[in-house]
């Protein structure tokens, strides 16, 4: 008897599951181990693919001598895998500037609710359409931010001349950075620390303010420490997401120039899958960020889970 | 003696309501900092769009005819519907996002309920596989995704645009953290009552579910209205584009004329704005639902 009545829920959980397992399987699940497979073949879709075994990475990360010197097979590549990396250094400040932000909200605001929505709207907005504002504001000509830059030169009394923003090669990446900024600190990570800071008990402050303690000691006592877990957790999804960031901003705003300069590894890989239809490639360097993004998240656990405190 | 105390009291505490005081001035300072940057670049965007392409390319005098529309060019709104199809775009992302929703939110529920709260065995190890998934870039499964639909010849049709995009691994994991939090009396009732698991899920686990269902509907047709990489991939012509896809044609095909395009811009943000203000209190529940713990 409770045996058929467990056969019949099991029947009955797979039935639930099913519309979305089946789905599950077929566009994720099996598309993970395909893309693997692929990643040793030379396939561009049309004709049939061949084995070519290990050949794409070692065309993407091999090096080989040239002219007495070691050259990388793809050198491209580790440019764009420093811009990747290079793009991730706005993280921190986009975290603090995200709890500066939940720190003021916290303090019981009039018109809390105001602010949090205005904060939260570049966040959610479609990144196509923020891209191109962002392309009109760092227009070095007409664009918002230069004509600030030159009425605050006027304001000081000189010609201060605006940068190129993203004509530019030093430039390029801080502007893509900027941007960045300004579309997360007031998103999902403030709001992932507002409710952290409304779950710290406020004993702990009555307590640090009868031993005397100033506002910068109660932040480092007790606020750092007990908002540790979320500092953790945003900053590994931040790095997860800044891995495979990029893209849309090289496909709509600077092409992934100048010269390579904003190309990221999401932006490579579409080029190789679309652009060049090199579909073998493009899966070698998704599942090379893949172990990347694993490894890195491995370290972050296995070190960084020692500096939370809960 | 006794005065002296009290008087001490007194200006103690006068000192802590005084430092109290500036650090809620402190506080506003920063909020409105932050309010100020975050609004300055859309209003920058409605003035534009509401220019004539002569004026967008002179100098502004001063803020306020940077930030307040002082023309109404509202003709460029209907020059940019009419230079490329608008009309047709918005329609494709209506039907993907609500097909999408859906999808999503009936498949998900259904797969939710079952990893919440019925027993049975791999559970646990399905679960996982799930989670892991979760943590795997999007990009190593679009590509074989993407010759399947090759391969399908579901290139340029809803089919490509609509069926990948259904099975989220999110939308399951958090139903199911929702589920978890229900109590599980009434359904321990109805059982005894001998109501089969569909009606259990269906009168019981969805009726409770509402706010949780709301957010994932409105988080999954947010996600989609924006959603760019996959349309971009499994489209080709005009009439099967949805509105990002649809704008970043627009914006190659009239780079420089920056208040149409500032226009175009705007008819994509505004029903995600409007989406946004409506429901944003779902968002922030949701946020808190699904990543406090992770």
């Amino acid at each position: 008897m409770a045996l058929k009545a467990r056969a019949k829920e099991t029947l009955a959980a797979y039935l639930f599951l099913s519309p979305n397992l089946i789905g599950f399987i077929i566009f994720t699940f099996l598309p993970v181990f395909v893309s693997l497979f692929l990643s040793f073949f030379k396939y561009d879709i049309l004709n049939p693919p061949t084995f070519i075994g290990v050949k794409n990475f070692v065309d993407l990360l091999g090096f080989h001598s040239e002219a007495g010197k070691t050259v990388a097979n793809d050198p491209k590549f580790w440019q764009y895998l420093w811009n990747t990396v290079f793009l991730m250094f706005s993280i921190p400040l986009c975290m603090m500037a995200s709890l500066g932000l939940a720190i003021a909200l916290n303090r019981k605001i009039k018109g809390e609710s105001v602010f949090r929505t205005l904060f939260f709207l570049p966040s959610i907005c479609p990144g196509v359409a923020i891209a191109i504002l962002w392309l009109w504001i760092l227009n070095p000509e007409f664009g918002m931010l230069n004509n600030m830059i030159y009425w605050i030169g006027k304001l000081l009394g000189f010609d201060l001349p605006g940068p190129l923003w993203l004509n530019s090669l030093g430039w390029s990446k801080p502007s893509l950075m900027l941007m960045n900024l300004w579309i997360g600190v007031g998103g999902f990570n403030m709001i992932l620390y507002l409710a952290a800071l409304q779950g710290i008990p406020r004993d702990f402050y009555e307590a640090a303010e009868i031993d005397g303690a100033n506002g910068w000691q109660k932040f480092w006592a007790i606020t750092w420490p007990q908002i540790s877990p979320t500092t953790f957790f945003i900053f590994i999804m931040s790095i997860i997401g800044g891995f495979q960031g990029g893209f849309m901003q090289a496909y709509i705003m600077t092409g992934g120039g100048p010269g390579g300069a904003t190309t990221t590894i999401e932006y490579y890989i579409f080029n190789n899958l679309y652009t060049w239809q090199n579909a073998g490639y493009a899966a070698a360097i998704a599942w090379f960020l893949f172990l990347v993004i694993f490894v890195v998240s491995l370290v972050n656990w296995r070190f960084g889970g020692k500096l939370v405190h809960y | 003696m006794k005065i002296d105390k009290s008087l001490d009291r007194v200006k103690h505490r006068s000192a802590v309501q005084a430092k109290e005081r500036t650090l809620r001035i402190s506080a506003y300072v920063v909020l409105i900092i932050g309010a100020l940057s975050m609004i300055m670049p859309f209003l920058w965007m409605v003035t534009t769009s509401l220019k004539t392409l002569n004026a967008i390319f002179v100098q502004p005098k001063n803020w306020i005819q940077m930030f307040v529309p002082t023309m109404l060019v509202w003709q460029n709104y209907v020059d940019a519907w009419t230079k490329v199809p608008f009309g047709q775009f918005y329609l494709n992302s209506i039907i993907v996002g609500m097909a999408v929703t859906v999808g999503q939110v009936f498949t998900s529920s259904l797969a939710a309920y079952a990893f919440a709260r019925l027993t049975f065995p791999g559970r646990d190890k399905l679960f996982f596989a799930y989670l892991a998934t979760m943590m795997i870039p999007g990009s190593v499964t679009m590509i074989p995704v993407y010759v399947l639909m090759r391969v399908f010849r579901w290139v340029d049709t809803y089919q490509a645009l609509i069926i990948p995009a259904i099975f989220s691994a999110y939308g399951t994991f958090m139903l199911r953290q929702f589920f978890m939090t229900l109590p599980k009396d009434l359904e321990d009732a109805a059982k005894i009552d001998g109501c089969g698991f569909f009606r259990i899920y269906m009168t019981i686990i969805l009726p409770l579910s509402k706010p949780a269902l709301a957010t994932l509907t409105v988080f999954t047709f947010m996600g989609n209205w924006g959603s760019f990489m996959w349309p971009l991939l499994v489209t080709n012509t005009m009439t099967m584009r949805t509105l990002p896809i649809g704008l970043e044609s627009f914006k190659t095909q009239y780079s420089t004329d920056w208040h149409l395009l500032m226009a175009g811009s705007v008819m994509v943000m505004l029903p995600i704005v409007i989406i946004f203000i409506f429901t944003q209190r779902y968002f922030v529940e949701s946020i808190k639902l699904t990543g406090v713990k992770g």
